[in-house]
C-alpha cells in the first residue's frame, strides 16, 4: 500500500505552469528518486509534500496529497505534517548552535523538556545519522565548526529526531565530497527499513545505487515511473532513454 | 627563514613606480585614513588635556549650585533618559522590524508606506523632535517639561535608527535556517523566538549602541521637552537636564568654560565606556551564536 499518494496535483508560481497534473503514489519503505534536468519541478515537487511551498508567494496548487489517506492540504495541521514529513536540504542548514541543541531543537518543539529523554533522543538519531562518533566528545560545540558532510549528517540527524515517518532529501550530496557522498549514501539505504525516502538527485549514477524506483522529470511531467532497475535498463519513453544516455539535460 | 609571500618595500615601490596611478590611489586613501585618523585624535586629545585638570571632587555632589557646577545630576538623569527611551523604543522597533522582515509582504503598500516614513524620520534634524515634543508631549498631553515627555521624544526619534538596523540584522539571517526550523514542524513564533532573533542579535545590538549615543550626545530634542533643571529627577514628571544639555547649559553662561571641558571629559569617557560595554555583550552573544 502506498504512503503517499499524489493524484492530479498542479502547481503554478504565478503565471509558471511549474507542475502538470502529476500522480504519483510513493510506497512505504522505499527508497524514490526524482530526476530530471534542472527547472524541470522535481525539487518543487518534493517541497510539495511537506508543504515547504506555502512560504513561495504566488505559489498555487491544485490537487490532492495523502499521507496514510489523510489530505495533506485539508485535514492535516501543518506543523503536525512536517513532524511526520522531515526534510533535507540541498545546502546544510544546520542553526547556529550547539550540536546537541540542534538535534534537540525539534524534539523540543513538539514538548520533549526532560534531560534523560532528550540525551538519549540526541544519540540515537546522532548514531542513526552514522556521525555520532566524530561528534560525541564535542556536543556542546557550535555546529557550524563541522566540516559539509559533517554538517548534512547533522542535518539528516536533526529530522530524525522528531521521527518522521517520511524523509524528504532535496539533493542531500550535490554540496559534499565523494567520500562524505558515499557515506550519505549509505546511510539512506540503510535508514529504509525505518522510514520511507523520497531523494532528488541530479546524479542517475546515485538514482541507480540507492533508490528502489525512480521518476524522471521533464518541464514540470512525469514522464516515466518505474522501478529503477527497468527505467535505467529499458526506459519505455524514448525522452527517458535520451536523458539516461546523457544526449540531453 | 624568509618569508616568501611578503613583499619587500623594495618589490613595493618598483610595482607602484611602474603604475602611477595606483600610487596616486594608495597615497589618497592613505591620507584619508591618516585626516580621520589625527581628526579624532586632535579633538580627543584636546578635550582631555583641557579637561582633564579641571576635574574635582566639587564637580561630583549631589546637589549642583553655581559654586560647584557639579554634573553628577546630569550624569545620573542621562542613565534615566537613556533607559526611559530604551524601554519604549526597543520593543516597538524590534517588534515593527519583525512584522516588517517576517510577517509583511515585502512589496505591499502598507510595508512600503512604513519604510518610506521610518527611512523620513531618520533623516529629519533633532531640533524638529524637539518642537513636535514640545508643542505635542509637553503642551497637548500635558506632560509638562519632564523625564517623560524627554525620554517619549527621543524614543521617536531613535525608532527609526532602530528598525533600520533590526530589519538589516533579521534579512542577514540566512533563509535556510527558516527553512530548517518550519521543515522541523516549528511554527512562526518559536523559529523567530529561538532561530531567526539570536542570530541577529548581535546586529541588533550594534543599533541599540547607536541610539544610546545619539541619546546621550541629544541636547536639542531635550531642551524643548525635558528642560533644564539641574537636579536629580525625583519622578517621571520632574524636568532634568542631561550631560549634553548641562555642557550647553554651562557653556552659554560663559562662566564655567574649564568645567564645561571637564564635564565633556567626563561624557566622552560615559561614551567610551558604552561603547566597550556593548562591545564586549555583542562579542559574547556573536560568540554564542557563531563558531566555537
Amino acid at each position: 500500500m502506498s504512503k503517499l499518494t499524489i493524484s492530479d496535483l498542479n502547481l503554478y508560481y504565478g503565471d509558471f505552469h511549474a507542475l502538470k497534473d502529476i500522480n504519483l503514489d510513493i510506497a512505504a519503505n522505499e527508497i524514490t528518486a526524482f530526476i530530471g534536468p534542472s527547472g524541470c519541478g522535481k525539487s518543487t515537487l518534493l517541497k510539495s509534500l511537506n508543504r515547504m511551498n506555502d512560504l513561495v508567494r504566488n505559489c498555487q496548487i491544485t490537487g490532492k496529497v495523502e499521507l496514510d489517506q489523510e489530505d495533506v492540504y485539508r485535514d492535516l495541521d501543518i506543523n503536525l505534517l512536517r513532524k511526520k514529513v522531515g526534510m533535507v536540504f540541498q545546502k546544510p542548514n544546520p542553526f547556529p548552535m550547539s550540536i546537541y541543541d540542534n538535534v534537540a531543537f525539534g524534539p523540543r518543539t513538539h514538548g520533549i523538556h526532560n534531560k534523560a529523554q532528550l540525551d538519549e533522543i540526541v544519540e540515537r538519531s546522532l548514531k542513526q545519522a552514522a556521525i555520532w562518533d566524530e561528534v560525541k566528545d564535542r556536543l556542546n560545540k557550535s555546529a557550524l565548526g563541522m566540516s559539509g558532510g559533517q554538517q548534512q549528517r547533522l542535518c539528516i540527524a536533526r529530522a530524525l529526531a522528531i521521527e518522521p515517518d517520511i524523509l524528504l532529501m532535496d539533493e542531500p550530496t550535490s554540496a559534499l565530497d565523494p567520500i562524505s557522498t558515499a557515506k550519505i549514501e549509505e546511510l539512506v539505504i540503510e535508514l529504509k527499513s525505518k522510514y520511507t525516502i523520497v531523494i532528488v538527485t541530479h546524479n542517475m549514477q546515485q538514482a541507480v545505487r540507492i533508490s528502489d524506483k525512480t521518476a524522471f522529470f521533464l518541464l514540470g511531467e512525469i514522464v516515466e515511473y518505474n522501478k529503477t532497475s527497468q527505467l535505467f535498463s529499458l526506459p519505455q519513453d524514448e525522452r527517458t532513454e535520451k536523458y539516461i544516455t546523457g544526449r540531453f539535460g | 627563514m624568509e618569508n616568501i609571500n611578503q613583499r619587500t618595500w623594495k618589490q613595493e615601490w618598483q610595482s607602484r613606480r611602474k603604475n602611477p596611478l595606483s600610487l596616486v590611489l594608495y597615497l589618497l586613501v592613505c591620507g584619508a585614513a591618516l585626516a580621520t585618523f589625527s581628526g579624532i585624535l586632535f579633538i580627543v586629545g584636546y578635550i582631555l588635556v583641557k579637561g582633564i585638570p579641571h576635574l574635582s571632587p566639587s564637580l561630583f555632589e549631589w546637589t549642583y549650585d553655581s559654586q560647584n557646577v557639579s554634573l553628577l545630576p546630569a550624569l545620573i538623569n542621562t542613565i534615566y533618559m537613556t533607559i526611559l527611551a530604551l524601554t519604549m523604543a526597543v520593543p516597538i522597533g524590534i517588534g515593527s522590524s519583525i512584522y516588517l522582515t517576517e510577517y509583511a509582504r515585502r512589496d505591499h503598500l502598507f510595508v512600503r508606506v512604513i519604510r518610506i516614513a521610518t527611512e523620513t524620520l531618520a533623516g529629519i534634524p533633532s531640533i524638529i523632535y524637539g518642537l513636535f515634543g514640545a508643542l505635542f508631549f509637553v503642551k497637548f498631553a500635558g506632560m509638562g517639561l519632564s523625564l517623560l515627555s524627554g525620554a517619549v521624544t527621543l524614543s521617536i526619534m531613535i525608532l527609526p535608527l532602530i528598525m533600520r538596523t533590526t530589519e538589516e540584522a533579521l534579512l542577514s539571517v540566512p533563509d535556510g535556517y527558516r527553512e530548517g526550523a518550519f521543515a522541523l514542524g516549528a511554527g512562526k513564533i518559536r523559529t523567530i523566538g529561538w532561530i531567526v532573533l539570536p542570530s541577529a542579535l548581535p546586529g541588533i545590538f550594534s543599533g541599540i549602541i547607536l541610539a544610546i549615543g545619539r541619546i546621550v550626545g541629544e541636547s536639542a530634542a531635550l531642551i524643548f521637552t525635558a528642560g533644564t533643571v539641574a537636579e536629580v529627577a525625583k519622578n517621571l514628571f520632574s524636568s532634568t537636564r542631561t550631560l549634553a544639555v548641562h555642557m550647553y547649559a554651562i557653556s552659554g553662561e560663559g562662566l564655567y568654560v574649564n568645567q564645561t571641558y571637564a564635564t565633556a571629559v567626563v561624557l566622552l569617557v560615559l561614551v567610551i565606556v558604552i561603547n566597550l560595554i556593548s562591545e564586549l555583550i555583542a562579542r559574547r552573544l556573536g560568540s554564542e551564536s557563531s563558531d566555537e
